[in-house]
Parts: C-alpha cells; structure tokens; sequence
C-alpha cells in the first residue's frame, strides 16, 4: 500500500464534504451513485478534443458542412452526435489570414464541453482568464504562437449560454487528405485558439 | 496511441499547468453531481455559471488554478443551501460523521459510513 501512514484512514476535509452532499443527496433521492460514477467515466474518457477535432476536420473536407458550421454550430455539431448537455448554443468562429480567433471564459470557466471535453487547468486558472483578454497576444507568445503584427486577434468570451469552437486555418500540404487525417492535425489548443492547426509531417 | 503526435502541448507554460482535468476522485464526484443535479433540472446552467463565478472572483484564488475544484465544491455547497436542498450544518454533520469512519476503519477496508462510532440510524 502506498498510504503515508498505516493504522486508519484519513479523509480530507474536501473529500469527506463531497462524500457529506452524496449522502444527503442521495438519502433525498435527488442522486443516484451509479449515474455519478457514469458521468465520470464519459467525461474521463468518453468526451474530449478528438471529438472536436472530427469537427474541424469535416469543415476543412466538405464545403457544405463548414457552412453550415458558420451558420448554425450548435445544429452542425449536433448532427454528428456531439450534444451539449447544458442546453448551450455553439459558435464557431473561423481563422482566417486576417484574423486569429482566441476563447476565454472571464466569468469562470465555460468551455464547450461537447466538443473539447473538460478545459485544461490553465483555461481555468486566473492568468489566462484575465490576461486573454487584455494582451491576447502576449498570451499566444507565451504559448509559443507569434502571429504576424498584422494579424488581428479577436477574443471570444464564453458564457453559460454560448460557447466558441476555434476552426483554425487548414494546413498547407495537405489536399485530398481524409477526415481521418485532417483530424489528427487538429489540437485541442488550435480549437481554443492558443495554436495553429499541425503541420503535415 | 504510439504514433508521434503533430499536436504540441503548450510547452512553454510552466510544468503542470497541462495535468489531468482530475487531480483527485472527489473532484471528479464534485463535477457530476453538478451535471446531475442540473439533468434533474434543479437549476440551471446559468444560476450555476453565476454560483461559481462568485467563488472564482473571491480574492486568493490561486494562480495556477489547483483550487478550482475547491471553488467549484464552495459554489456547490451555497446554492444546495440557498435552494434548501443541503442545509450547512447538515453538510457539516455529516461531514464530520464520514472523517470519524473514515478514522475508525481498518487500513485498506473500505470507509463506510456506519463505521462510525457515532453512527445512529439513517435520519
């Protein structure tokens, strides 16, 4: 066993208030344990960035989808299977040359979990919640993403209601390339902005 | 996945601001019961996006984000008390009942509630 101790257990005070709320809530009937246990799993290993990534992937492929995807994301995206749960509405926002889109959420931390999973800690952590905003571009640099000085960068802040899907710029090098292989080029972080797509290798 | 990768990590934040979206089992358990408490329809997505932003903005969030969960069990706690569904003192009862099962069990059993000493019939 690799506990620091061994004569009991311990529990810490975060751990035994979660376990505290599961009881109650349970006792009232308003959880089930089991249908916890699910929703961690999916999020876990179910739902993540590959998901969005098919997305992308499918807008660079077909001319159809990626307009519709600018028209009406949430239907889009849907029709693939990918559904939020929060009754959220989708944006996709579209790098262009010109222009390099960045997401933010400065309320908190909201994220288009049907597409992108759970958001990384540094999504979530007060840096980039305050500076994304203010030096969008000192940020990209210090996730190694220069742009031209040219390049207008604009911010997208999320709320609970609408939520940003990054379509980065479709690599060069890569015509009559497969979904499948588009995908793999497609990063979480190129999907919120902090990236650009990879580079076929 | 053995492949290389062509996606890079953000390499130049400093180390451990990629970790796992989970650090430990209770926040994982924190997050769904958010989600299945909303699927329930208990509140909103947007009453909870408002609980938890109050917490976030409080002074003292850290830096590097590793409370985050600890804000999100905080926002949790306030609006199951604010809509009467977990009074705090219930919560901290019951708390302190699963820390003294958690003392009275064997090392590598595992902690069960009635294991505490204090353990009385389910109210």
């Amino acid at each position: 066993m690799s506990h620091d101790h061994d004569h009991d257990n311990e529990l810490d005070p975060f751990a035994a208030r979660v376990r505290a709320l599961e009881t109650i809530l349970t006792r009232k009937g308003l959880i089930d344990p089991a249908a916890i246990d699910v929703i961690v799993d999916t999020y876990e290993t179910k739902i993540g960035p590959r998901n969005g990534a098919r997305v992308v992937a499918k807008a660079w492929h077909d001319p159809d989808f990626a307009d519709w995807l600018r028209r009406d994301a949430t239907a889009a995206i849907e029709s693939l299977s990918y559904t939020g749960r929060q009754g959220e509405h989708m944006q996709a926002v579209f790098n262009t040359e010109d222009t390099h889109n960045l997401v933010v959420c400065t309320l908190c931390s909201c994220y288009p979990w049907s597409v992108l999973g759970l958001p990384p800690v540094w999504y979530k952590a007060p840096p980039y919640r305050s500076r994304a905003v203010i030096d969008p571009r000192g940020v990209l640099e210090e996730f190694g993403l220069t742009l031209p000085a040219e390049t207008k960068i604009r911010v997208w802040d999320s709320t609970a209601e609408l939520r940003y899907l990054v379509v980065p710029l479709r690599p060069e090098g890569t015509d009559g390339w497969s979904e499948e292989q588009l995908a793999e080029l497609v990063s979480r972080d190129a999907m919120i902005g902090t990236a650009r797509a990879g580079q076929p290798a | 996945m053995s492949r290389p990768e062509p996606k890079r990590a953000a390499a130049d934040l400093p180390a451990g601001l990629d970790a796992p979206v989970f650090a430990e089992p209770w926040q994982a358990e924190a997050f769904a019961m958010v989600v299945a408490l909303h699927d329930r329809g208990l509140f909103s997505w947007g009453e909870w996006a408002q609980a938890l932003s109050a917490e976030v903005k409080k002074p003292g969030a850290a830096a590097d984000g590793h409370d985050y969960y600890e804000h999100w069990l905080a926002a949790l706690e306030g609006l199951l008390a604010s809509k009467g569904l977990a009074a705090r003192q219930d919560v901290d009862a019951m708390a302190h009942a699963w820390e003294r099962a958690a003392h009275a069990t064997p090392h590598g059993k595992p902690i069960l509630l009635e294991n505490d000493p204090e353990f009385g019939p389910a109210r």
